[in-house]
């Protein structure tokens, strides 16, 4: 899972029967320090996340179907939390 | 899952058995500035997606998922949902950087 934040929000009228009702979210990974932000993806939203939270994304098809219920839903990324802080002691 | 453009259509009438039936297109992937990411693709269109259309795409093994029927084909790219409207907020509005230390996002 990482740690992104959501940017913005995507909607899709036409699209696979898995994304009914189910809101697709534009998401930011967080970088270190002094790193460019990169890479920013789509996520399927199970949280009730909105733009500007800081959300737990889990990148991987499997547990998105899963989390979705749905052995045949075409989803790589779900949102499946809302960070309410983080701590870190120290970054290399 | 990603943002991608189709840029045109692919045709292939020698492709795996399983794969008959299935419109291939030529897409750019892009970010969510709408900024072209790597080179050309070709997708898989279960959504019945035209040339110029703005599309979501899966990648990897969740992109043969994304196929009506046959669930094992060798398909790693595939147009899942036309975007009607998006909003992305500009990079300033928010901090994307870890902090050491406690950080409080709500």
């Amino acid at each position: 899972m990482i740690i992104g934040k959501v940017t913005g929000t995507v909607v899709t009228t036409l699209s696979h029967a898995a994304f009914k009702h189910r809101r697709l979210l534009v998401v930011q990974p967080l970088t270190l320090p002094g790193e460019k932000p990169s890479g920013d993806f789509i996520a399927l939203d199970s949280t009730q996340a909105g733009v500007g939270d800081t959300v737990l994304v889990n990148r991987e098809g499997n547990g998105a179907r899963q989390v979705l219920a749905n052995p045949d839903a075409p989803v790589t990324s779900v949102i499946v939390g809302i960070v309410d802080s983080l701590s870190i002691p120290e970054l290399d | 899952m990603i943002f991608g453009r189709v840029r045109g259509v692919a045709i292939s009438t020698i492709k795996y058995p399983d794969m008959a039936g299935c419109r291939l297109l030529v897409v750019q992937p892009l970010n969510s500035k709408l900024e072209p990411v790597g080179g050309l693709q070709v997708a898989v269109d279960v959504v019945e997606a035209g040339e110029g259309d703005l599309c979501v795409m899966a990648r990897s093994r969740e992109a043969a998922l994304a196929l009506p029927d046959v669930k094992f084909v060798p398909v790693d790219l595939a147009l899942v949902g036309l975007v009607d409207e998006l909003q992305v907020r500009p990079d300033g509005d928010f901090d994307f950087t870890l902090k050491v230390g406690t950080a409080r996002y709500s």
